[in-house]
């Protein structure tokens, strides 16, 4: 193998799993050790500056970085409780108002229009909003905050947090147009005066069931993000005792939980998948049981029963799944008799789709088969150059942190497209590393591993929460568990660097090495070489960094897989050869390294 | 030193031998010896040795006597028993440990100044009794403990850190070892582990004493560019006369080498132990001669490593002496007091 490029900003950032696996990148590990010290404001804006929305984030996130923690690739150990921490640091932090950004002192002259108010288009017009662009924020919905506050129930989410942070975006100058619908894109376009229009209205029409009896039983099925959104609007607080969620996402684990709050008092979630395949994430599942919801499987709604058009019961038909030799699955009804499920309401929450009926053939913004806009995927911009889209209207369903990145990344867009630059001029990533040794064998973080299991969330009192929908769940991590908790990142960003000219090869790195992921071997190409190792590096997603050639005519190979960044490597290294560093990247961000001006 | 444990975590994937360990389950605590010592390296050969075997670690007894080499017996096999010993005694509390009991693995443990200096004595003794005992000298030619001072090792003419030269002859305890009659003899270097842990299993499966000079640079005294114990010096001028591989009774041999590459010797307890050869010349079963070659080799600056001597059907100590079959410690109270008239009888023969 050629000797690793320790200088490209994407290997090292590689190694920070949860860092590369967030959508918007946040700096995990750093934003968790500033919580350790208890400097919550601290760890709080360093998150505001990547995500946009640490208090909700901290709460609703779909956290792709935890699966992603290198904790968890551990013999017997979870992730790192990371979006819990993030929480901690938005729960604990003292007034940052004024370290926020100002309003731009003088406009630029440039107007954009965001289309929904959600977390996509405040992203956006949190990045533009300090460079002076005048962004007009319309939203059909009185209330800012789109899916957030009208999908995620507020006992997940209180609105005060929602209120706090969709605050600090608008304090920076946005004009908000909210209850107002955009009837036509071409309109917008023609006669509004934007340089530029952000589209992010998510995807909003909820799924149906076209089964018998659904027209006849409509007053008691609903459709879930609709009905949700009725919920968090106050034009709908009570539901029957017997309810039944068809359906196995998040949204509708979101919708079990507020029927249980609403007067429903046997809820039942019903999944036509096994529980494995449901989509929604496990903890999400985890939550409803908790509540008392069962989940039953392997059942397919074929009917709604009803009576003189009062909703009776839902008949489902047992099945099981077979896997073809493509690996396709289909679900085979086993033979057993139909289940007949009795119920006062139905909800139906199996997906949702994009609807654009606003946009307008003539606008130039055209739309795949599948609906959704063809987009250029690295700068979000249509076929209509000055119109971009984000969020779920992008590439459909996805989730909060995908949107602020899609919101983030538009706003670069959006600035070059409003300079007159080429989407290719996009800013250049930047890195820094640097030493964080202290001493002989001091280290600027604490790279004593901690074994302790991972912390559990404390919740309120379930005589509390199932009555009342307002009353949040989860009660985050007090301090000291926070600070138990922090302690079991591997503090990933602070990177083994490698000097080869300095290397005497005693082996003291390799005998230390606690997961013996360093070797010294001959150079052999990648499958060769990751075979030969002294735990073979079968986890190819994770890269080997192999040095220039040393004074044996051997290399160092290093398995970056399950480094435990422990920095013992350097501490019993005679020569300084290896050295703790920590890892720094700045990712491009509107209005920044404003090449050729 | 190092200020934190070495986590408890280890890989998953990690191999297991027959007993279900891992090569961690073999370790100690973590070094206190300045950062890069060859010792260290000496200390994880001896791990991954005792690990591949497949060795209890309970039925390991490490000894060893003072001075930084033997301070390592802290940092491997921390379920094996232990005995630190006087200054250079360590082959006399081995020898009285092993007449005790004979079932256990016997690793020694020395430096130079321990074996050469102040216990030349009672390693030219151990040598001489058959001892069954795996005896390793940390070799780096200087006194750690006491700032670097040349050693009883260090070469005629090498110069230490500051630039003084020595004028003393080297005591070469390999040459010195086979004269003295131990029955494997070897050297090594801790640089090179893919030699030393075949030597030191060989060493553990050679029943009577086995000694390895391993030659340990010492980074902070002895790693100079006038070092003649150094990585650099050792790697530029190390001649291997074979290289060893071990291959346990249990195994069959596989690899098969071109004619006269190789020499097999047959090991006391079955097992092989296969000589892959370097040069073509050197007979390690001829007591004479290799001691001849050794110093042939020595006075053209090599660093002569591998199995430079074996005698695999030595006798021992046990044997020659005819004592009980079983560890003492393992006799009923009958057969340690065999009463007054078995005493009248054994009187009666000294009369």
């Amino acid at each position: 193998m050629q000797p690793t490029d320790v200088k490209d900003p994407d290997y090292f950032h590689k190694v920070v799993d949860c860092q590369w696996a967030c959508p918007a990148h946040t700096p995990v590990p750093e934003y968790i050790r500033l919580i350790a010290a208890g400097r919550y404001s601290d760890a709080y804006l360093l998150n505001w500056h990547s995500n946009v929305f640490p208090g909700v984030l901290g709460r609703t996130c779909d956290r792709p970085c935890e699966p992603a923690c290198r904790r968890g690739r551990l013999e017997a150990e979870e992730p790192v409780a990371i979006c819990r921490l993030k929480r901690v640091a938005a729960d604990h932090k003292a007034d940052i108002q004024p370290r926020l950004p100002r309003p731009a002192a003088a406009p630029n002259g440039k107007r954009v229009a965001a289309i929904g108010a959600g977390p996509a288009a405040l992203a956006l017009a949190r990045d533009l909003l300090p460079l002076g662009y005048e962004v007009v924020i319309f939203d059909a919905e009185r209330q800012p905050g789109g899916m957030m506050r009208s999908q995620i129930p507020a006992f997940r989410l209180p609105a005060s947090v929602l209120d706090e942070e969709i605050g600090y975006v608008l304090n920076l100058g946005a004009h908000t147009r909210f209850g107002e619908r955009v009837g036509s894109l071409t309109e917008l376009l023609d006669g509004g005066g934007f340089d530029a229009v952000f589209v992010g209205t998510g995807a909003p029409r909820g799924r149906d069931l076209q089964l018998p009896g659904r027209a006849a039983a409509n007053a008691n099925i609903h459709i879930g993000i609709d009905w949700l959104a009725s919920v968090a609007f106050g034009h709908c607080d009570r539901i029957g005792k017997r309810v039944i969620v068809l359906g196995g996402g998040n949204t509708a684990m979101d919708c079990c939980r507020t029927a249980r709050r609403l007067g429903g008092d046997s809820v039942t979630v019903v999944v036509r998948s096994g529980y494995e395949e449901m989509k929604a994430s496990p903890w999400e599942k985890e939550d409803a049981q908790r509540e008392g919801i069962p989940i039953r499987n392997f059942l397919v709604p074929k009917a709604f029963l009803h009576q003189d058009g009062q909703l009776t019961a839902v008949r489902f038909e047992p099945v099981h799944a077979e896997y073809d030799q493509d690996g396709r699955r289909q679900l085979v009804p086993t033979g057993e008799a139909q289940v007949d499920m009795q119920c006062d309401d139905v909800i139906i929450a199996i997906g949702q789709e994009n609807a654009f009926p606003w946009i307008e053939l003539e606008s130039g913004v055209e739309f795949d088969r599948w609906g959704l806009p063809v987009l250029d995927e690295d700068s979000l911009q249509s076929t209509n150059p000055a119109v971009f889209f984000g969020g779920d209207a992008a590439f459909g369903p996805k989730n909060i942190i995908w949107a602020v990145a899609h919101g983030r990344t538009a706003a670069i867009s959006i600035d070059l497209w409003c300079r007159g630059h080429s989407m290719r001029d996009r800013p250049d990533t930047l890195m820094r590393l640097s030493s964080q040794k202290m001493g002989i064998h001091e280290w600027s973080y604490d790279n004593d591993v901690s074994l302790d299991p991972r912390h559990e969330v404390p919740w309120q009192d379930q005589r509390l929460t199932l009555v009342d929908l307002a009353e949040e769940v989860e009660t985050g991590f007090d301090v000291q568990q926070a600070l138990a908790e922090a302690e079991r990142c591997l503090n990933c960003d602070v990177q083994t660097l490698f000097t080869a000219p300095s290397c005497i090869e005693c082996d003291a790195c390799v005998d230390i090495c606690p997961v013996d992921c360093i070797n010294f071997t001959e150079n052999q190409p990648e499958v060769a070489l990751r075979a030969g190792l002294r735990v073979p590096a079968e986890n190819t997603s994770q890269a080997l960094m192999v040095s220039p050639e040393l004074a044996t005519g051997r290399v160092m190979v290093k398995d970056e897989d399950l480094c435990l960044h422990c920095g013992l490597c350097a501490e019993r290294c005679p020569t300084g050869a290896w050295d703790m560093q920590k890892f720094v990247i700045d990712l491009p961000k509107a209005g920044a390294a404003c090449m050729g001006g | 030193m190092t200020y934190i444990r070495k986590p408890k975590i280890q890989h998953p994937r990690l191999s297991r031998n027959a007993l279900g360990l891992t090569r961690r389950d073999y370790e100690g605590a973590v070094s206190t010896l300045c950062a890069g010592c060859g010792h260290d390296s000496i200390s994880a050969a001896i791990i991954e040795a005792c690990y591949e075997m497949s060795l209890p670690a309970h039925r390991i007894a490490k000894l060893s006597g003072i001075g930084c080499s033997s301070k390592t017996p802290t940092y491997f096999l921390s379920r094996s028993h232990g005995f630190n010993s006087v200054h250079g005694r360590m082959p006399a509390v081995l020898t009285g440990a092993y007449m005790a009991n004979r079932d256990l693995v016997y690793i020694g443990v020395s430096g130079d100044g321990d074996s050469a200096s102040i216990g030349l004595g009672q390693f030219a003794h151990a040598m001489r009794r058959g001892v069954n005992m795996t005896y390793i000298v940390e070799n780096n030619g200087v006194y750690g403990l006491t700032k670097g001072q040349f050693s009883a090792t260090a070469d005629y003419g090498a110069k230490n850190k500051r630039g003084v030269q020595n004028f003393d002859e080297a005591i070469d305890l390999a040459t010195l070892a086979i004269q003295m009659g131990a029955t494997f003899v070897a050297r090594s270097f801790s640089g090179d582990k893919a030699q030393l842990v075949p030597l030191i299993q060989a060493a553990i499966h050679h029943r009577g004493a086995a000694f390895i000079d391993v030659v340990s640079p010492c980074v902070t005294f002895n790693n100079h560019r006038e070092s003649t114990k150094g990585f650099d010096y050792v790697r530029a001028h190390n001649a291997a006369v074979n290289r060893p591989d071990l291959i346990p009774v249990r195994e069959e041999v596989r690899v098969s080498y071109p004619e006269g590459a190789t020499e097999t010797v047959e090991l006391h307890d079955g097992s092989l132990l296969q000589l892959t050869k370097c040069a073509a010349d050197y007979n390690p079963r001829d007591r004479t001669r290799a001691i001849n070659a050794i110093q042939e080799r020595q006075r053209l600056n090599q660093v002569v490593t591998g199995l430079l001597y074996i005698d695999p059907d030595a006798p021992d100590l046990h044997d020659e002496m005819g004592t009980v079959s079983c560890p003492l410690n393992q006799l009923s109270d009958a057969e340690l007091i065999p009463g007054r008239a078995q005493l009248e009888v054994i009187n009666q023969a000294h009369r």
